[in-house]
């Protein structure tokens, strides 16, 4: 065997030969998620995009975006399929008399918009987190700088861990016998915040603990020493600078809420509702009555009402419309976050 | 509540009512037979100590000997951490046991400021950092707090240099100007006395020998006591200095009898550099 030219020549070994097979795998891997994802977010804008928007002026279809879900009506008209909304149907019979006469297929849902549920959506989130975040902040803040480290403290963290474990449909059925039973405010909105509350907590009191832990201690000496009492500095020396951080953790609480579905069947969610929510007597009675939600509604829309071609132009339309708001929703709270952090900078 | 009387030794200003007049001669903190520890681990013991009011009141030792720890007690920092406490004697200002039930300890640390090893500058405006510790009492007469910023950060010789960028940043300050910054901050509450724990120990030369002669300027109002590592600062800016070592006092007297003729043999081992 001659002698290798040089003391760095490649040693073949088994070491050497995994190398290209372990970044083959990972690579591959890497690739096949963005593949994943790029289908289903293309699948959703290319069809939901269709149904939501237009070649014609105002290339947004207002009413899909506006209006309350209607029943479908196809019919036969001199030599033509028509396709009318509930409303329009109606009217078309009173202008045509002898068209109450043609027999005409009904599909529910299939027409109108998601107007109601839209609302809904935002009505469920804005409230859940409003809730979750006092709750959270709260319980972070009384963890993080009051309480002293005990057996009871072991507990309440062992708690919230576990919490954070339980699955969305244990949740809903939680907030089913708690608000909706044995409270007594029925399939509400309120029910819903609170559920949707309970479910983010976990997430957003570690994620406070975090935040406040993550401002430095010589703030708080330094403001004590001051003669500060205790709440002073939190409120004035320590809270402003963990704001940012406590509003990251509330953007992935955003999605969750806005995307559970299990959590708000029992508590929350009309398969449908004629009034919005501010169409009441009385103005708390908003609070006690349903709403419709997006999540619910694709739920609604893909498994509870019978299927045909008329059916998919609503699915895909709600699953677009549901991303976007999210995003939108997201993309709120992280402008927000980061102007905070300009201000609050250490 | 135990109202502290209003500085002593300051003709202008009478005791109030109800307060027993304290004799002159008395020092105006008296640390009597204290013991301290943390958890089970003895920190202080046995130390007895009288602080004379405006005077510079250094103390020395190597790491750990528990100089720092004396120092959080006159402002009872020390009740932040979990576990520490004073197992034995008292610690006396004005007369008044600063650990017994009816002194509130927000009253005590308006009157007994800190500066901190680290310049602990918040996140805010220089002008909103001095006026924080109004602000907490509940000054906002906007005319009043400006008056205020200006008189301390001039008392704290920074006037001339952030004159004209009061509402920036304090973060954008060099180190040294921070920590005139926070000795300007403790000022604005007009305290008595001003504990002060290794100011200089993340300073250079220049901006330490800045604070050394703030220091000097300092006491002709405030008591100070200031915890040090460097003994050439012990001996340049203090009247009094009093060497610990392993949790014990082992010498206390005037500075300069410390530095030149100590009467332990431990205090003269560590002042001439032989151990710590």
């Amino acid at each position: 065997m001659p002698a290798p030219a040089h003391p760095f020549v490649s040693r073949s070994g088994g070491a050497r030969r995994l190398e290209p097979v372990v970044f083959g795998i990972s690579r591959a891997a890497a690739y096949l998620i963005l593949v994943c994802g790029a289908a289903v977010f293309l699948d959703i804008v290319v069809k939901g995009g269709a149904t939501v928007f237009q070649t014609r002026a105002p290339f947004v279809n207002v009413a899909f975006l506006s209006e309350a879900p209607e029943s479908l009506y196809v019919f036969e008209w001199e030599g033509r399929q028509m396709r009318l909304g509930d409303r329009e149907y109606r009217a078309f019979k009173q202008a045509h008399p002898a068209a109450a006469a043609v027999p005409a297929e009904s599909y529910v849902y299939s027409s109108g918009g998601i107007f109601p549920c839209i609302v809904g959506t935002l009505l469920l989130v804005v409230g859940s987190m409003s809730i979750a975040l006092f709750l959270g902040v709260c319980a972070a803040i009384y963890l993080n700088e009051y309480a002293r480290d005990g057996r009871f403290i072991r507990c309440v963290r062992l708690a919230i861990i576990n919490l954070a474990g339980v699955p969305s449909i244990v949740f809903g059925l939680f907030g089913f016998g708690m608000f909706v039973i044995f409270f007594g405010w029925n399939v509400s909105l309120l029910a819903g915040w609170f559920t949707l509350a309970f479910m983010v907590l976990p997430v957003v009191i570690t994620a406070s603990e975090e935040a406040l832990k993550a401002v430095p201690i010589g703030f708080r000496v330094g403001s004590l020493a001051l003669g500060a009492t205790k709440w002073q500095t939190i409120w004035r020396n320590v809270l402003p600078y963990a704001l940012p951080g406590i509003l990251t953790s509330s953007i992935l609480g955003i999605a969750r809420v806005a995307g559970e579905t299990a959590p708000i069947m029992f508590t929350a969610a009309y398969v449908v509702r004629d009034q919005l929510p501010w169409q009441v007597e009385r103005a708390m009675d908003g609070l006690f009555e349903g709403v419709m939600a997006l999540p619910y509604h694709i739920y609604v829309v893909s498994s509870k009402i019978p299927q045909n071609e008329f059916t998919e132009r609503v699915q895909y339309g709600t699953a677009f419309v549901f991303l976007a708001l999210v995003a939108l929703i997201a993309t709120t709270s992280i402008v927000l976050r980061n102007r905070l952090r300009a201000r609050y900078k250490w | 509540m135990v109202n502290l009387p209003v500085r002593l030794g300051s003709p202008a200003v009478a005791a109030p009512a109800g307060v027993p007049p304290v004799a002159p001669s008395r020092p105006l903190v008296e640390i009597e037979d204290l013991d301290f520890s943390y958890g089970v681990t003895p920190a202080l013991k046995d130390i007895t100590l009288g602080i004379e009011p405006r005077k510079v009141t250094a103390l020395i030792g190597p790491s750990g000997c528990g100089k720092s720890t004396l120092l959080r007690c006159l402002n009872r920092m020390n009740d932040l951490i979990e576990g520490a406490r004073i197992t034995a004697g008292s610690i006396r200002i004005h007369g008044v046991d600063i650990n017994q039930r009816d002194v509130d300890v927000i009253e005590l640390r308006k009157r007994v400021g800190m500066v901190f090893q680290k310049s602990n500058p918040f996140p805010k405006s220089i002008r909103e950092n001095i006026a924080y510790g109004l602000r907490l009492q509940g000054l906002r007469d906007r005319a009043r707090l400006d008056e205020i910023v200006e008189r301390s950060l001039r008392g704290a010789a920074l006037w001339e240099e952030v004159k004209d960028r009061l509402g920036e940043s304090a973060l954008g300050l060099s180190g040294g100007q921070q920590q005139r910054l926070c000795i300007a901050r403790t000022i604005a509450v007009e305290p008595e006395i001003i504990l002060m724990d290794e100011p200089c120990s993340a300073l250079d030369p220049v901006a330490t020998a800045k604070i050394e002669e703030l220091i000097q300027e300092l006491r002709a109002r405030y008591s100070i006591v200031i915890v040090t590592h460097n003994m050439q600062q012990a001996a340049r800016c203090s009247d009094q200095t009093a060497f610990f070592y392993l949790g014990r006092l082992v010498e206390h007297a005037p500075t300069r009898d410390i530095f030149t003729n100590p009467a332990n043999p431990q205090t003269e081992a560590y002042v001439s550099g032989r151990f710590g």
